[in-house]
């Protein structure tokens, strides 16, 4: 295939993932709405639990695939290009779903947490979707400043940090949300395949002290870059000043967590703040943001 | 800490103190740091003067007042600001005061045996009593079992008391004492470095003397004219573009450098990301352009100047505005000029260019003529032509070889070279910041990924067995299956038992 076909098969497998991802929501939401406990009789009960149960097995089949099929459509993109596939917002965005569902898919695998496919695969669709919409550029040459190896290094760091602050957001939202419904009384049934709110805890705090240090990893990746392309290692560029500005709400999360004690509410949050800073440095500071890191437009 | 309702008189020494203590605490270095990422904030939100001047100038002109009362503030230099300072530098003292002395604790901690075990190790973690064994031969197969696995060891009568991780820590002070040293080569490259920049044609020979220099600033305590003694000339510059977009795609330029001056020259290539590099200085390709080369001739047709002058794109297919000024013909006279890379018209635009590269050449001119205001004594910009003392006498758009006789005499365009910008940046401290980045993150991961937890093995008190339980610091998850595994190491036959009758 040539650099066009390369490029227009990428769109199409967005396209396709969309569809995918859809399912996989539907699904999802099927297994969590139609969760019936022990009401009457043991039979149905079974009944019903296998239905909710097929329904989830579905998601993650749809979440593998939908997986698999953005894999090929990030690989097409790059290979259109010539390149990484993260030369602009659109690109970042597709790649950083396709980080996002390789976290949960991580994460199901290690932790069995298929109840997280709901928020994901809700997630997932709404990135892609403004991707392919609002964002979308068409493959092409990256200009000068970002022809480095540092963009391969730099960039994925990024996109991985922000796929899993994402997730870690996911779950702090869970928790609040759970302890919400606990504070009214038990679970409903749908709620019950849910961690419990120590677990979930946990879990957002394991996946920020894992990639707090990648995080850290990839502002030094940009200051060695900046040396070498802008002059200055640091600048206070809006978006370099954003991304200390999650650094510092990060490392605030982890001195409150691990020296003060902070734990439950007030901690998700914290996570949660933090994970905003990140988000408004994506979406803000990119499209109406101004400085050195806006290229081609977005 | 204690909070006293009667304040006791503690005196200046003990009020310093008390300050010191407080400044230095945690609770008042985590407030520090989350302010220090709330006065960031400002300054991604407005125009910063060592960013975007123009903009700045822009904000004023548009909401003087407004603009006038942020200045004020320093809102436009958020990052040199008084008050920006004044967080970071507190931090870091907080950072400093706190880390030393912890740093001090820890050195003199290597090689000293772990805490005593405590009394009752029933409200320890994953607490066991393993009866009916042999006490002593346990106590002895758990010392083992604990060195086998790296763990410090205290042995005490009926006692064994076991500590690990201490690396945690250690990664924890890298960390932190890494961030002093990145601050320290934040400071270091602002007190002694030098940033200038300077744009020179193609052809052009560069001496880095101050002189040669568009702009330059020096760090506080750097000597003025202390620079690196090179020559460079640019002997070519390619820029290639996207034939669809217009988009750049790449910037070469093939320079000729002698370092000292006179020595034989070398041919190097600078490109974006890959600068020129003199130990801590480091010459940069920052930006490029076009100056149109004139011939001017007075009216009896004597050349009076001939050469390039340097224009400003002001767009990304290089649309470039310039002023050609000469001073020495009677009446003075200056020309406006726009130089059109690729040439198009429209009803709307008027002569705009559509392509960066050269491809169809027009220079716009609008001649005046009368008194430059040159010998005024106010500065002015060499791209700006000030009219106020001259008279517009006609308009015309030349392409390549055309002449244009404007009644004082005439301009022929010629044809143009290609200017480039270059800055040239000297930062002695930047070698400490990398070190000091490198550190920090080494000790984060150390610190994050290593569990620091203590095992205790003691004789049951009451008679036959030993009490095993372990306490893993911060929670951290993963302390009972190694309990569990030293449990089976002392009591083989007891576990295997225990694990058959739970299934």
């Amino acid at each position: 295939m040539n650099a066009i076909q390369l490029a227009n098969f990428s769109n199409h497998a967005i396209y396709g993932c969309l569809a995918i991802f859809t399912l996989a929501f539907f699904a999802h939401a099927v297994e969590v709405a139609w969760s019936v406990g022990n009401v009457d009789g043991q039979k149905k009960t079974e009944f019903l639990f296998s239905r909710t149960e097929r329904a989830g097995r579905l998601g993650t089949a749809m979440m593998v695939l939908g997986f698999l099929v953005l894999t090929l459509a990030v690989v097409t993109r790059g290979m259109s290009a010539h390149r990484v596939p993260w030369g602009n917002m659109y690109e970042f965005s597709i790649t950083g779903a396709f980080t996002l569902t390789a976290a949960y898919l991580f994460a199901l695998v290690k932790w069995k947490l298929r109840w997280l496919g709901l928020p994901v695969s809700f997630a997932t669709l709404l990135t892609l979707g403004t991707a392919i919409t609002v964002l979308y550029r068409p493959s092409e040459n990256l200009v000068p400043a970002l022809k480095s190896p540092w963009l391969a290094i730099h960039v994925s760091a990024a996109i991985i940090s922000g796929g899993v602050f994402l997730v870690a957001n996911l779950v702090a939202g869970t928790y609040l949300w759970m302890e919400a419904i606990e504070k009214r009384g038990e679970r409903p049934e749908w709620a019950k395949k849910i961690p419990s709110l120590e677990s979930l805890d946990q879990l957002s705090y394991r996946l920020i002290a894992f990639v707090f240090p990648l995080w850290t990893f990839a502002i030094i990746a940009g200051a060695i870059w900046a040396e070498s392309a802008w002059g200055h290692y640091w600048g206070w560029d809006p978006k370099e000043t954003w991304a200390f500005i999650t650094w510092v709400a990060y490392a605030a999360y982890l001195h409150a967590r691990v020296t003060v004690g902070w734990r439950g509410k007030r901690a998700a949050w914290l996570c949660i703040f933090a994970g905003s800073t990140f988000l408004f440095n994506y979406i803000y500071i990119n499209i109406w943001g101004t400085g050195l890191h806006t290229y081609s437009g977005l | 800490m204690s909070e006293n309702q009667n304040i006791p008189d503690i005196g200046a020494l003990g009020l310093a103190r008390w300050a010191w203590r407080q400044l230095t605490s945690m609770r008042t270095a985590l407030i520090l740091l989350m302010l220090l990422g709330v006065a960031a904030i400002p300054g991604s939100l407005f125009p910063q003067r060592n960013q975007s001047p123009q903009k700045v100038d822009q904000y004023f002109a548009s909401n003087p007042t407004l603009a006038h009362w942020m200045d004020r503030f320093r809102l436009f230099d958020v990052y040199a600001s008084p008050w920006f300072s004044a967080i970071y530098l507190l931090l870091f003292i907080s950072l400093i005061g706190c880390v030393l002395p912890r740093t001090l604790t820890h050195l003199k901690a290597i090689g000293k045996k772990p805490p005593l075990t405590p009394k009752n190790l029933d409200r320890m973690e994953g607490y066991q009593l393993l009866a009916d064994i042999d006490a002593e031969r346990s106590l002895e197969v758990a010392r083992l079992w604990l060195k086998k696995h790296h763990y410090r060891i205290r042995v005490e009568a009926g006692s064994i008391s076991a500590e690990k991780g201490y690396l945690r820590e250690t990664g924890n002070l890298m960390f932190h004492l890494s961030l002093i040293l990145i601050l320290v080569g934040v400071a270091l490259g602002s007190l002694f470095g030098m940033k200038g920049e300077a744009i020179i044609n193609v052809g052009d020979r560069f001496i880095n003397t101050p002189t040669s220099y568009d702009t330059i600033t020096y760090g506080k305590f750097q000597p003025a004219g202390s620079l690196v003694p090179f020559a460079l000339t640019a002997t070519d510059f390619a820029a290639k573009y996207d034939p669809i977009t217009g988009a750049p795609q790449d910037y070469t330029l093939t320079t000729s450098v002698e370092n000292p001056i006179g020595s034989a020259p070398k041919k190097v290539i600078i490109k974006v990301n890959k600068p020129l590099t003199y130990g801590a200085t480091k010459i940069y390709l920052q930006a490029n352009g076009y100056s149109p080369v004139v011939t001017i001739r007075d009216k009896s047709g004597k050349v009076v100047f001939t050469g390039a002058t340097i224009f400003l794109p002001q767009d990304a297919d290089l649309t470039s505005v310039g002023a050609i000024k000469e001073p020495d013909m009677n009446p003075q006279i200056g020309f406006i000029g726009t130089f059109l890379p690729t040439a198009q018209m429209n009803m709307k635009r008027g002569g705009f260019s559509s392509y960066p590269e050269v491809l169809n050449p027009e220079l716009l001119l609008s001649a005046w003529k009368g008194n430059l205001g040159l010998d005024s004594g106010v500065p002015q910009s060499v791209y700006q032509l000030n009219t106020a003392a001259m008279k517009e006498i006609g308009i015309k758009a030349l392409l390549l070889g055309d002449t244009y006789n404007f009644g004082e005499g005439s301009i022929t365009f010629d044809g143009w070279k290609s200017w480039v910008n270059l800055q040239i940046v000297e930062d002695p401290g930047k070698m400490y910041a990398l070190f000091g980045a490198i550190f920090a993150i080494l000790g984060l991961l150390v610190s994050l990924f290593t569990r620091q937890r203590r095992i205790w093995v003691k004789l049951n008190e009451k008679g036959s067995g030993v009490e095993i339980a372990g306490l893993a610091k911060n929670g951290i998850p993963g302390l009972e299956p190694e309990l569990e595994a030293l449990a089976g190491a002392i009591a083989p036959e007891l576990i295997q038992q225990q694990t058959k009758e739970q299934k």
